[in-house]
This record gives structure tokens, C-alpha cells and sequence, in this order.
């Protein structure tokens, strides 16, 4: 066969392979000269043009080794995975050289020209990131204003329910059941009363001292408990045939859903106080709770409707020959195959609950984002709002990949269609 | 024999479209009743009216001594007294095929549970598929399925059973094994309402042929006189287009 330039083919592999190689080879060359050693060889070119030489000269050279069936299993590898059309050439070199030019800033500003060592903000001289001041301020990040000498409550409470989650898992299926119950409806009154105290010699701590990420954890695990069945029987609503409840639940549903959450835990805090009779005090974090839970009930209600939607209505004819009543049907035929459809949908409602628990913030409640709000603004650490951000940007994520992990397990396990 | 199914001047509407029209019926105890007739013909509609799966608004519908209408406060009592087989099988996918047969007679019939699996077991060998009872519907061939929705509906012990098209989903080779099923069931004494197209079936077990169209009973005859010598036009065009 004839040698064509453009139309690489399997006679003339060798040659096709060493000219796309050395091209590909140029092209990386003077991308890192360019990125790394500062030097433009290219710099005669006008201005847009020379910027692109690597990449155009790298996708040149992509072209020529794009060779079908070469027999050769890496070079067939490349072709398949990265190389399969011009346009794929460019976009897969696109992201290697920005995966190049932007990662190694980014690891010297969090690890290699990072501070680690020291106590104060003079401690920090090397230009990277200050960790300083996370570190120093850790003990405030993670348990607010809650007083030194009594925090090991609080890390006695989350020890409980690490145990006795932890345990969960172990336990043979008899206990589970009861152990669940404990978890659900015992512990977090023992929980709660460990943290606040007021009895038992316990001194009494307000919760306007609670905060930092055991407060994230607070407000997140009782939004996540009790959203889920109010969610649900507003979902179950929303479908009754009684015009009463439907009327109700699409009401209060479309009302919470057009609020923004900042307002209503502004509502919460200001306006809710003034309808309460005189005398009477309802505390700030139960308010915000409230608020919260009723808020993403709403959110959960929808997505648990959109499983009972999908269900064939075969599967309520079937519940309905048998003899089954409404809640029957319900309880052991529908919702568990609703549910099981729209745990994604589910995961994603519990995660925007994570996410949006800094917004307590407008009560005058620091969780984790909150604290590191407060600390940025202290006159001897002033300048480390990056830090403070990307610390707790990063605790956030670390829960919520672990639920978004586990909700996918949970997908797997419960899976009965093979 | 006794009535245990008694249907008068029923009528019912899908919005403006009228679905049965002065249906009368009487069905006796051990009776088996086949019911042809054309698509739209208003028999599922019919059977399903018996378990009021669909309301009707017009006539009275007696079943076991108890009229069924909106003011029926125990519905599920008679719902638990007739079994239903649909054409779609209609298995609980979530749960083992043990499981799909338990259900109802644990949670609806408060049986103990181990009692309920002894039961569920026997239904199943009755209809063979007892080996397969820890699998999920899922990973049943639809033969199977629906032998197993046979199943379930008899763990609740029904005096009637309803069948609606119960072969019509199923692949030519799995037909045969669950009418074989079906019969069996006959030949043990079971009130029996079959909604099909299988003639060989229908002549096989059915005391009773009905034929209906366009909401209508046209023709209601001995099995026999049926297929030898039916009265009505409609009935022999039907018959001559389908055997």
C-alpha cells in the first residue's frame, strides 16, 4: 500500500508510531518548558497561536498513532480510551496538561509549603496554607462554645452512638430490631439530656454555647430522623383520597417548597416567639429543629411520592385481593418498594439537610462553617478565612461522600431484580 | 347447590364510556364459569367489579351472603375470601416467592408464621414450584411466576377465585403448565370465574360458557351447548374467528 500522511494504516505502523510518538513527545516537551522552566520556544508565533502549540502539535501526533487494529494491545488501549476521534485527542490532552499545570500549585499550597508546626499566626512563613490555625482552633471547630471541662459529655454522647450504630451492624437480626427501637426513640433523649444537662449533677449547659461540628451532627441526625416519616405521610397524603388531608398536605407541602430556609428560621427565631403566650420560652435549637425538619419534609415528601407514582398499580390490586387494608398495603407492599426506588433521591435530600445546616447561623447558632466564620474575624488570626473555609469544605465532604457511599450500598443490598 | 355470587342489573361507567350493562349473574358454589368475548368487552371489568377492584355505580353485586357498594365497611374480609390471578402476575418483586405467600395469610388472616409457611409450602408444591421458594420473583421464568401468584392467592384459602387472562402474558410453552395448574385446581372443588381465550382449557373445565360484548352478557350456555350449538350470530362469528 501506498504511503499517505494523512491516512495512517496498519503497512506502515512502525513508521506511523515513531512520527506520532516523537510529535506527542514535542508537543509534552513544550507544554512543561513552557509551564515549568519558563521558556517559550514558540514565543515567535503570534499570541493565541503560540499558546496552543502543544496541544496542536500533540494532537498531530495522536492522529498518526490512531490506528485500527495495530495489534498492539497498549497502543489499541490508548486508541480506544483516549484517542478516538481528533476531537477526543484534544479534549483528553486538554485535561492531562491542565491535570499538570494546576495540581502541583495545589498540593505545594495544602502539603509541601504548608505550616503545620507553631501556635500562633507568626508561625506561618512559608506562603502555603496556615494549618496552624485550624489546629489551634480545632478544640473551638469542633465543639463550639461548649466549656473545656465538660466536653467530654458530648464526646461520651457521640462514643454511644458510634457503639451502639457500630453494633447495629454486628448484632444478630433479633436484636437489631430492638436495638433500632433504643437508637431511634431512647438514645436520643439520653443523648440530648448527656449534652444539655441540667439533672443528675449535671451542670446545665444552654444550647446557645453548643456548636461546631458536634452541633452539625446534632442538627443533622434529628432533621434526618424526623424528616423521614413526616415526609412520608405527607407523601401518603398528598395521594389519599380523603379531600381533606390531600388538600392539607399539597398545602403545606407547596408552602414549605417556596420558602426559602433562611426564612424560615429567621420566622423561627423572630416571628415565632410573639405567637407563643407570655412567659412561655421555647428553646432556639428545637425551634431550628423544628424548622428544619418540617422544611425538608416537604423536599422528601416530594421525592417519596415520585416512588409511589412509579409502582405498576398492579402492586396495589395485588395488596388489595389479598385482603390487605390501606396501611398494610402500604406499609408492607408499597413503601418498601417506593422507598427502595428513590434512594437516590432520598440520599440527595439528606445531604442538602448536611449542607444546609450552616444556615442556622441567622439564629445566632454556630455549627461547624459558623465557627470557622467567628474564628476568621479574631484580630490575631485575621487572614485565614481560606484555611477556615477549605477545612470545613472538607469535613463536609468526608460526611457526605460516606452517606452518598453508604446510600449506594444500600442501593446494592436491597437489590432483588437480577 | 348454593349461590355464593349474585350479580343484578349491574351497570358500570368509565367516565362517559359504559363498561357493563345490565349484567346479570349467578354463580353456584364449585361452579366454574369461562368468559370470552372480544378486547374492551367489559370482562376483566367484570371480574373486577367481583372484589371491587372497580366500583360499580349501578345494580347490586352479592358475594357470600354480603353486598359489595361503597358503604361496604369490611371489604377487605371479602377481598380475603376471593383470590385473584391477573394477567401481569403482579408479585411483590421485593420479597422471596415464601415470602409473596405468606404475607397476607401472617399479616391479614394473623396466622402464626410458621404455620403460614407450612401452608405457603403445600400451595406451592401443589402447583411445583416448591424448590424454587427462597428465589425472588425476579429470577422466575413467567410460567413459573404465575403458578407462584396461583399460589399466593390460595394461601389465603378464597372460596372464589378469579382469574383475569391469566395465560395471556406467558410464552406459547408456558401456557400448558400453568392451566395444568388451573385445572387441577378445578378437580378439587374450586368456584372458579376464568377470564380467557383458551377454548381447549374452557371445554375442559367450565360448567358454564359466558360470551360478552360491548358490556353486554349475549350469550350464557352449558359448556357443551356453547361450542355445539351457540344461539346468538355474534357468538358463532366470535367462536369462528378464534377456534
Amino acid at each position: 500500500m501506498k504511503f499517505k500522511l494523512a491516512k495512517p494504516n496498519k503497512e506502515n505502523l512502525n513508521t506511523f508510531v515513531t512520527l506520532g510518538s516523537v510529535l506527542i513527545l514535542v508537543g509534552f516537551f513544550d507544554f512543561l518548558a513552557n509551564t515549568f522552566l519558563d521558556l517559550n520556544f514558540t514565543g515567535f508565533l503570534p499570541g493565541g497561536l503560540s499558546f496552543l502549540t502543544p496541544i496542536i502539535i500533540g494532537v498531530m501526533g495522536l492522529h498518526f498513532i490512531r490506528i485500527e487494529f495495530s495489534g498492539n494491545r497498549l497502543l489499541d488501549k490508548i486508541n480506544t480510551n483516549f484517542n478516538s476521534s481528533n476531537f477526543n485527542a484534544f479534549l483528553s490532552l486538554l485535561v492531562i496538561f491542565a491535570l499538570i499545570k494546576y495540581i502541583p500549585p495545589i498540593l505545594n499550597w495544602f502539603i509541601f509549603d504548608a505550616d503545620f508546626a507553631g501556635n500562633t499566626k507568626q508561625d506561618c512563613t512559608s506562603g502555603g496554607a496556615c494549618w496552624v490555625f485550624v489546629k489551634v482552633w480545632l478544640n473551638r471547630f469542633v465543639y463550639g462554645m461548649y466549656p473545656d471541662t465538660e466536653q467530654w459529655r458530648i464526646n461520651t454522647a457521640f462514643f454511644m452512638l458510634f457503639a451502639l450504630v457500630g453494633a447495629s451492624f454486628f448484632v444478630p437480626a433479633k436484636l437489631k430490631k430492638y436495638l433500632l427501637i433504643f437508637l431511634l426513640f431512647v438514645y436520643p433523649i439520653i443523648g440530648l439530656k448527656l449534652i444539655s444537662g441540667g439533672d443528675f449533677g449535671l451542670e446545665y449547659i444552654e444550647t446557645g454555647a453548643w456548636g461546631g461540628l458536634s452541633l452539625t451532627f446534632i442538627v443533622s441526625a434529628f432533621a434526618l430522623i424526623l424528616c423521614f416519616p413526616v415526609g412520608m405521610f405527607l407523601a401518603l397524603g398528598r395521594r389519599s383520597n380523603l379531600p381533606a388531608i390531600r388538600y392539607t398536605s399539597i398545602g403545606f407541602i407547596e408552602l414549605w417548597r417556596g420558602v426559602p430556609l433562611i426564612t424560615v428560621l429567621f420566622m423561627s427565631a423572630v416571628m415565632f416567639p410573639m405567637f407563643l403566650p407570655d412567659g412561655t420560652y421555647v428553646d432556639k435549637l428545637i425551634r431550628v429543629l423544628v424548622a428544619i425538619t418540617l422544611f425538608e419534609a416537604a423536599y422528601m415528601a416530594e421525592v417519596i411520592r415520585g416512588g409511589l407514582q412509579a409502582l405498576p398499580k398492579g402492586q396495589y390490586e395485588a395488596a388489595k385481593s389479598l385482603g390487605m387494608g390501606y396501611w398494610r398495603m402500604h406499609f408492607l407492599i408499597v413503601l418498601p418498594q417506593a422507598l427502595k426506588l428513590v434512594i437516590p433521591g432520598i440520599a440527595n435530600t439528606f445531604l442538602a439537610l448536611v449542607k444546609d445546616t450552616p444556615l442556622i447561623f441567622v439564629v445566632g447558632l454556630l455549627e461547624l462553617a459558623g465557627m470557622v466564620n467567628l474564628a476568621k474575624t479574631n484580630p490575631e488570626w485575621l487572614g485565614m478565612a481560606m484555611e477556615g473555609y477549605v477545612f470545613a469544605g472538607l469535613v463536609f465532604w468526608v460526611i457526605c461522600y460516606a452517606m452518598s457511599r453508604y446510600s449506594q450500598n444500600l442501593e446494592k443490598k436491597l437489590s432483588t431484580e437480577r | 347447590m348454593s349461590k355464593i355470587i349474585e350479580l343484578k342489573n349491574v351497570n358500570k361507567w368509565f367516565d362517559k364510556f359504559q363498561a357493563l350493562k345490565d349484567v346479570n349473574l349467578e354463580v353456584n358454589q364449585q361452579e366454574k364459569i369461562v368468559i370470552c368475548g372480544p378486547s374492551g368487552s367489559g370482562k376483566s371489568t367484570l371480574i373486577r367489579c367481583i372484589n371491587r377492584l372497580e366500583e360499580h355505580q349501578d345494580g347490586q353485586i352479592i358475594v357470600d351472603g354480603k353486598e359489595i357498594s361503597e358503604n361496604t365497611k369490611d371489604i377487605e374480609k371479602i377481598r380475603a375470601e376471593v383470590g385473584m390471578v391477573f394477567q401481569q402476575f403482579n408479585l411483590f418483586p421485593h420479597l422471596s416467592i415464601l415470602d409473596n405467600c405468606t404475607l397476607a395469610p401472617i399479616w391479614v388472616k394473623k396466622l402464626p408464621k410458621k404455620q403460614a409457611e407450612e401452608i405457603a409450602m403445600e400451595n406451592l408444591k401443589r402447583v411445583q414450584i416448591a424448590d424454587q421458594a427462597k428465589k425472588f420473583p425476579g429470577q422466575l421464568s413467567g410460567g413459573q411466576q404465575q403458578r407462584c401468584a396461583l399460589a399466593r392467592a390460595l394461601c389465603m384459602k378464597p372460596k372464589i377465585m378469579l382469574f383475569d387472562e391469566p395465560t395471556s402474558a406467558l410464552d406459547p410453552e408456558m401456557i400448558k403448565e400453568v392451566l395444568d395448574a388451573m385445572v387441577d385446581l378445578a378437580k378439587a372443588g374450586m368456584t372458579m370465574i376464568v377470564v380467557t381465550h383458551e377454548m381447549g382449557f374452557a371445554k375442559e373445565v367450565a360448567d358454564n360458557m359466558i360470551f360478552m360484548d360491548e358490556g353486554r352478557i349475549v350469550e350464557k350456555a352449558k359448556t357443551k351447548d356453547f361450542f355445539n350449538n351457540p344461539k346468538s350470530d355474534r357468538t358463532k362469528l366470535f367462536l369462528s374467528q378464534i377456534l
